[in-house]
């Protein structure tokens, strides 16, 4: 994985006084006491993180925390006071204005909170409003504009006005004027708060999809832990301008850096809410009284799996089989499963908890098991399901 | 000591003044500048026969108020101006609009491009807005005594006057609507790759101009205001109308010629709202 974006050691000060207030920042003073001597405001306190192509990077953190701040600073809408920011290794806090203007052309398009649709445009218009400043030929920019409103679902609309569109409209209209740049990196500053949580989920999907079918690098600012659960390769959460942890999902939720990401976290109540049992899907099996490989192999294609679980009679959990060990097994000639059985794979108990369950889905390639007292087996329980879970999908 | 300050203020200005008057050249470039604008207009308007010049307005009206209820106004018009007409003030009420009109359009060329380098620029801001200040808190007959030291008497200084006395709204509204623009619009202009003129044109300027539309028409209305007072410095119109019958103490053509000042008032500022409303 290549690195897209480099942030090093970044700080903003706003006000005035601000070498002394960097001077002071420097000294790990608190952003009160800077406020205090110096009257200036610590935005963003010596940042440092990097963002690879192609992922889902989620700045969290409380009001204040500095999260607009520092995207603003990624596309120098906000000049830093000190530090760098690379973006494919060119350091764009010293590219002259021209170099700036087209640096941002090219590389970057950005998504607001609050749609920033420019209200005299149609809607057209506005999706090729990137191109326009670009200085592409009408007819060229207006099919390109065509071609992004399409992959957001609004190929109808395109002579409206934004006042005519709802507020979820009007945000596709926005993620289509970025997409219709078909810039690498999209910034994305709380894109979805201002949206009903049915229209936000739609969004968040619509988001997942079109990052993993073009591959763009986002920087998604989220207010809400759940949100940046489901959309986040990785988190990094914000307080006071500082950066205080960066991580996958995972290890923020299981490895919280401090009492403040802990805290954080806790608002996360669903996991001491739901169980084992509400995320649990029915796993292909076979009853290894019954059947051998053959059986096996064909109801792992039947359900798309690549493995499966083995029980007996009574669906007591005998083992779990892989479908290379199993096809294996039938090339040898052999009749008998258990050879290739793994016994010993991660189980759960129907009623626990969530949390307790991320370190151990995390760490294991296998589904977990869930057993009941009696050791039938219940279900399974795979990775994504529990991370969808806590991120507020439905779940029966 | 509050009379010696006085009086070196009065001493200082007068200096000024007269160290000003040895750039007679300049001040010939400027009144010959503005007299030929407003010999344009009063060519057009005298060019224009008075009914020719009813069915325009009427019809500017008519048309560019198509979906309005617009009858009561279309008749307002109509009769207002027959009575200009038939009063026999008719050339005065052009004499009046050519003052009027010529000098908006110097306001709006210097008053524009000035608002919008306010709101690009805070130390401009800083700079301009107190001059701004003193220019419309001024009395409006203290412009005459520098216009007409510099420019005589005639049409050119009272443009002046009302130049200075109807700038300030044009100016102050352009700079606030531009810094109205809501910033996500302006960020969202910025992140695209916009260049500063490209912000202007696309963004900035459509987005203010309502509110530059408003400053633009009270400039209109402020310079309308003018026609009495240039009227004592020679400017003729309807204004010179009013002077005369103030200076005869006759009440009856005062009223005459005043009632015509309100209805041209009337009329200028609804077409300028019309103008305004236009999508
Ligand atoms: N233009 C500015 N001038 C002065 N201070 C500013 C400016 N912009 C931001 N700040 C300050 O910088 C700090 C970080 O602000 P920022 O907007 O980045 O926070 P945020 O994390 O995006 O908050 P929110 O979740 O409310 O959007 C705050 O203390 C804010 O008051
Ligand atoms: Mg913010």
């Amino acid at each position: 994985m290549s690195v897209e974006i480099e942030v090093k050691n970044v700080t903003k000060i706003f006000g005035k006084q601000i070498s002394k207030a960097k001077k002071m920042a420097s000294q790990e003073a608190s952003k009160e006491e800077i406020l205090a001597k110096t009257g200036a405001t610590v935005g963003v306190d010596q940042a440092s993180f990097k963002i690879n192509r192609g992922e889902l990077f989620v700045i969290m953190g409380l009001s204040g925390s500095g999260k607009s701040t520092m995207l603003r600073m990624i596309n120098q809408l906000i000049p830093v006071t000190s530090g760098q920011i690379l973006v494919e290794g060119k350091d764009l806090t010293k590219l002259g204005k021209k170099e700036l203007i087209e640096f941002r052309r090219e590389k970057m398009s950005m998504v607001f909170q609050n749609f920033a649709l420019l209200p005299h445009y149609t809607i057209l218009d506005n999706v090729a409003f990137g191109l326009e400043l670009q200085g592409i030929e009408k007819n060229e920019r207006l099919k390109k504009a065509k071609k992004a409103l399409k992959i957001v679902g609004l190929s109808g609309y395109g002579t409206q006005y934004p006042s005519q569109l709802s507020g979820g409209m009007q945000q596709r209209v926005g993620l289509a004027r970025a997409l219709a740049s078909n810039t690498q990196i999209l910034l994305m500053d709380e894109a979805f708060s201002a949206l009903d949580p049915l229209n936000r989920k739609e969004m968040q999907d619509e988001l997942l999809k079109i990052q993993s079918d073009l591959n763009k690098t986002i920087v998604f600012i989220s207010h809400d832990l759940n949100e940046a659960l489901k959309l986040g390769d990785h988190i990094m959460i914000m307080r006071n301008g500082m950066v205080v942890q960066t991580g996958t999902p995972e290890e923020i939720l299981t490895n919280p850096a401090n009492d403040y990401v802990e805290k954080f976290i806790e608002e996360v109540d669903r996991t001491r809410v739901l169980t084992a049992s509400n995320v649990m899907i029915n796993p292909a099996t076979v009853n290894i009284e019954k059947s051998g490989p053959r059986t096996a192999l064909r109801e792992m294609q039947a359900n798309n799996t690549s493995s499966i679980y083995v029980v007996d009679n009574q669906r007591h959990f005998i083992g779990w089989a892989d479908a290379s060990d199993v096809s294996n097994l039938i090339r040898k000639g052999s009749k008998d499963l258990k050879s290739v059985l793994m016994r010993n794979v991660p189980v759960a108990h129907p009623d626990t908890p969530l949390n307790e369950l991320l370190s151990e889905v995390s760490t294991t390639q296998i589904p977990l098991a869930v057993l009941d007292e009696d050791s039938h087996l219940k279900g399974i329980i795979v990775r994504g399901a529990v991370l969808a879970a806590l991120a507020g999908d439905e779940v029966e | 000591m509050t009379l010696t300050i006085a009086a070196s203020l009065e001493k200082w200005i007068n200096s000024f003044v007269d160290w000003l008057s040895q750039f007679t050249g300049v001040f010939n470039a400027i009144s010959d500048g503005i007299s030929s604008i407003a010999n344009v207009f009063q060519w057009i308007f005298d060019l224009l026969p008075a009914w020719l010049f009813i069915v325009l307005v009427l019809g500017t009206t008519y048309f560019s108020k198509r979906h309005e209820k617009k009858y009561g106004l279309l008749t307002f018009e109509l009769l207002g101006l027959l009575y200009i007409w038939v009063i026999g003030y008719w050339r005065d009420m052009t004499q009046t609009l050519t003052l009027v009109l010529t000098s908006c359009l110097i306001v709006y060329i210097i008053g524009i491009p000035l608002g919008i380098w306010m709101a690009k620029s805070n130390a401009v801001q800083l700079i301009v807005r107190p001059i701004l200040d003193f220019m419309q808190t001024m009395p409006a007959f203290v412009y005459l005594i520098p216009a007409v030291a510099f420019f005589g008497i005639g049409t050119v200084p009272g443009a002046i006057a009302s130049i200075i006395f109807a700038m300030p709204p044009t100016v102050r509204m352009t700079n606030l609507g531009i810094r109205q623009v809501p910033t996500d619009l302006v960020e969202a202009a910025d992140s695209y790759g916009a260049n500063g003129w490209q912000k202007l044109i696309k963004v900035q300027l459509p987005l203010a101009r309502s509110t530059i539309m408003a400053g633009v028409s009270q400039s209109l209305m402020l310079a309308l205001s003018m026609v009495v007072i240039a009227s004592m410095i020679g400017t003729l119109g309807l204004g010179t109308q009013v002077y005369f019958a103030v200076g005869r103490n006759n009440a009856g053509a005062g009223f005459t010629a005043g009632l015509a000042i309100v209805i041209l008032a009337i009329i200028i500022d609804r077409m300028s709202n019309t103008l305004q409303k236009k999508k």
